[in-house]
C-alpha cells in the first residue's frame, strides 16, 4: 500500500515540477498546489498506512492509526492554503500591473 | 521561571495584534511600536543574562513531558541570536517612520513587522522540527506581506518570484521532516539526535541530512541556491530590506548550524566536507556579484552572500575555533548588514538615485553619512579593531588547524573584494567634485541617522569589547561540539 501511495506522490511531484517550469503564472500556481498535495501524501505515508482504526478513543479498539502525521498534515494544509490564496491574489495584481502573465517577460530592466 | 522562554515569542505577537487595532491612528501606532520593541529588547536582554548565569531554560509547553509535547529551548546560542534580533528590530522600529510612506504605514506595516519578529524568535527558540517549519512559515508569510507592501510594479514582479522559491523550499522542508519522521519516528530534535546516534546515521539519514541542507541552503542563499536573493531584497523599502538582510537568511544559517551540530554529525566526511566547497563557491560568486553592479542597494544585497559563505565555512570545518568564529561572524554580520541596508537607504534617498554613476561628491553636503559608510565598510571587511576581524581571525585559525588552506585563501581574497565593493560606493559616490545637477535639497533627518549610529555602536562594541564577549562565544562553540549537553538538558531522565 505504501509503495503505491509513494508512486502517486512521485507522479504528483513530477507533474508539479513540470508545471512550475512553465511560463504562464496560473500554471505555476497549479504546480505549487500539486506540489503540496504530493508533500501531504508523503507525510501520511510516512506514518504507515492501514495500521488500525481512526485515532478516536474507544474502549473496544486496541490499535489506532498514527495520529501525529494527521495533525502535521492538517497544519501543513492550512499553511499551504493561506500561501496559495496569497499567491493567487499576488499573481492577479502582478499580471494586471505588468500587463502580462508570462514569466519570461517579467525579467525587468537592468539597474532599476 | 521557565516561562521566560516564551516571552520573546509572545511579546511581539501580542504587539502585532495590538497595533493592528490602532492602525488608523499612525501617531499612536508609532509610539506603541517603539514602546513594545524596547520592552521586547529589555526582556530578551534579561533572558540572555539569566541563561548565561543559570544555564539553558527549557519550557515544556502545556506540561507535556519532553519528547511528547512541543518544547522551547533557550540555550546560549538561541538567546544570543534573539538579543541580536531584538536590537535590530528596535533600530528598525525607530527608523521605519522616517522611511515609510504614510500609505505603507496605514496598511498594517507594523503588524507585519512584529509578526516577522515573532517568527524569527520562534525559529531560534523551538526544539521541534515541525514547529520550526511552522515558525518559518510565520516569518515567511510576514515577509511576503512586507516585500509587496506598496504594490509597485517592480515589487509585485519580484515578490512573485520570492514567494514561489520560498513556497517550493517550504514544501520540500515538510517532505523532509516527513521522511525523517518515517525513519526515526519523532519530530523532537533532541530525541531525533539520540536515535540517529543509536543507528550511527546510515545511508538514508545522510540523504535526509543533505535534503535539509538543500532546504535551509535555499532559505540562506548558498551557492548555487542564491539566485533569488539580490533582486528581491532591493525592491522593498530600505527598512524592510534591512530586516530581511539581517534576519531571514540568518534563520536558515542558524537551522543549518543547529541541525548539523546536533543531529547529522556522524558522517562528516559526506556532509561537512561538502560545506567547505560550497562555502568557497558562495564567497566567490557572492563577491563577484557585488563587484558586477553599480546599484548601491544591489551591492549590499550581494554582500549578504559571501557573509553566509564565511559562516558555513566555520560549520564545515567544525572545530572549536571555527565554530566560535562562525557564531561571532553571524552575530556581527546581522548587525552590520542591517546598518548597511539602512545607510544605503538614506544615501539613495538624499541622492535621489541608487545608481552609482549618477552620484558624486556627496561628502560635501552629507559628511556624517559618508563617514558612517566608511566606518561600516571597515567593519564589514574586518579591519583589526572592529568586529568583522575577530570572527574572520577565528575562522582562519580554525581553517589552518584543520589544514584547509585553500578555503582560508579564498576567504582572505573574498574579504579584500568585499572591502573593494563597499569602498567603491564611498570613493565614487562621496569623493570628487560636488555635483550641482544632483538634487541636494533632501537632508537625512536625525531620526534616520540615530538608529544607524546605534547599530554601528553595537558593531564597534562587538569588536572592541571582544575580551568580554569572546569567552561567552567560545562557551557556545564548546556547547555545540557536544550534542549530548543539549540532549540531556531536554530529555532529563
Amino acid at each position: 500500500m505504501e509503495i503505491i501511495i509513494l508512486i502517486l506522490a512521485g507522479i504528483l511531484f513530477a507533474t508539479a515540477i513540470y508545471n512550475l517550469l512553465q511560463k504562464q503564472l496560473l500554471r505555476i500556481i497549479i504546480g505549487t498546489v500539486l506540489l503540496s498535495h504530493g508533500a501531504h501524501l508523503v507525510i501520511l505515508t510516512m506514518g504507515k498506512l492501514k495500521r488500525g482504526n481512526p485515532p478516536i478513543l474507544d474502549d473496544a479498539v486496541t490499535t489506532y492509526t498514527d495520529p501525529l502525521p494527521q495533525a502535521l498534515i492538517l497544519t501543513s494544509i492550512v499553511i499551504s492554503f493561506g500561501i496559495t490564496s496569497l499567491l493567487l491574489v499576488l499573481s492577479y495584481r502582478t499580471a494586471k500591473e505588468n500587463n502580462t502573465d508570462n514569466m519570461e517577460e517579467m525579467r525587468g530592466e537592468t539597474n532599476e | 521561571m521557565s516561562n521566560l522562554a516564551i516571552l520573546p515569542i509572545i511579546i511581539p505577537m501580542l504587539s502585532g495584534i495590538i497595533v493592528a487595532f490602532t492602525n488608523s491612528n499612525v501617531a499612536v501606532t508609532r509610539l506603541l511600536t517603539k514602546l513594545f520593541s524596547i520592552i521586547s529588547l529589555l526582556v530578551s536582554a534579561y533572558i540572555t543574562y539569566s541563561v548565561f548565569i543559570d544555564g539553558t531554560i527549557i519550557l515544556e509547553t502545556g506540561d507535556w513531558k519532553a519528547p511528547y509535547g512541543i518544547i522551547l529551548v533557550a540555550d546560549e546560542l538561541s538567546v544570543l541570536l534573539l538579543l541580536t534580533t531584538n536590537i535590530i528590530a528596535a533600530a528598525a522600529a525607530f527608523y521605519a517612520p522616517q522611511s515609510l510612506s504614510l500609505r505603507q504605514e496605514n496598511h498594517y506595516f507594523y503588524t507585519f513587522f512584529f509578526l516577522l519578529i515573532t517568527g524569527v524568535s520562534g525559529a531560534f527558540l523551538t526544539g521541534d522540527l515541525f514547529n520550526l517549519f511552522v515558525f518559518f512559515e510565520v516569518l515567511l508569510m510576514a515577509s511576503y506581506a512586507l516585500i509587496v507592501l506598496g504594490g509597485d510594479k517592480v515589487q509585485l514582479r519580484e515578490s512573485v518570484k520570492y514567494v514561489l522559491i520560498n513556497l517550493f523550499s517550504s514544501v520540500l522542508f515538510v517532505t523532509t521532516v516527513a521522511l525523517l519522521y518515517g525513519v526515526v519516528g519523532t519530530v523532537n530534535m533532541a530525541q531525533i539526535a539520540e536515535r540517529v546516534a543509536e543507528v550511527e546515521q546510515d545511508g538514508i539519514l545522510t540523504t535526509i541530512g543533505i535534503l535539509f541542507f538543500f532546504v535551509f541552503g535555499t532559505k540562506a542563499a548558498l551557492f548555487p541556491l542564491y539566485y533569488w536573493l539580490p533582486k528581491s531584497y532591493i525592491v522593498p523599502n530600505p527598512v524592510v530590506s534591512a530586516l530581511f538582510g539581517a534576519l531571514l537568511t540568518k534563520v536558515g544559517i542558524y537551522s543549518i548550524l543547529r541541525v548539523f551540530s546536533l543531529i547529522f554529525i556522524h558522517r562528516m566526511d559526506y556532509t561537512h566536507d561538502v560545506f567547505i566547497w560550497i562555502a568557497g563557491l558562495t564567497m566567490l560568486f557572492g563577491v563577484i556579484g557585488a563587484l558586477s553592479t553599480n546599484n548601491i542597494k544591489l551591492i549590499i544585497a550581494y554582500n549578504i552572500i559571501p557573509a553566509i559563505g564565511f559562516i558555513i565555512m566555520g560549520i564545515g570545518i567544525f572545530n572549536q575555533d571555527a565554530l566560535s568564529g562562525s557564531i561571532y561572524y553571524l552575530i556581527q554580520d546581522m548587525i552590520i548588514k542591517s546598518a548597511l541596508f539602512l545607510l544605503v537607504g538614506v544615501i539613495a534617498y538624499v541622492a535621489g538615485t541608487s545608481d552609482l554613476k549618477k552620484m558624486k561628491g556627496l561628502l560635501h553636503d552629507h559628511p556624517v553619512l559618508g563617514w558612517l559608510l566608511f566606518l561600516s565598510a571597515l567593519i564589514l571587511a574586518g579591519i583589526p579593531p572592529f568586529s568583522g576581524f575577530i570572527g574572520k581571525l577565528l575562522l582562519l585559525k580554525g581553517a589552518f588547524s584543520a589544514d584547509e588552506i585553500i578555503i582560508a585563501i579564498i576567504a582572505l581574497l573574498a574579504s579584500l573584494l568585499i572591502l573593494y565593493s563597499v569602498m567603491k560606493i564611498f570613493i565614487r559616490g562621496f569623493w570628487g567634485e560636488k555635483d550641482e545637477s544632483l538634487s541636494t535639497t533632501k537632508k537625512a533627518s536625525a531620526g534616520m541617522i540615530i538608529p544607524i549610529i546605534g547599530l554601528l555602536a553595537v558593531a564597534v562594541f562587538l569588536g572592541i569589547g571582544a575580551e568580554w564577549i569572546y569567552p561567552a562565544i567560545d562557551g557556545v562553540a564548546e556547547y555545540l561540539l557536544d550534542p549530548q549537553l543539549y540532549i540531556d538538558s531536554v530529555l532529563k531522565e
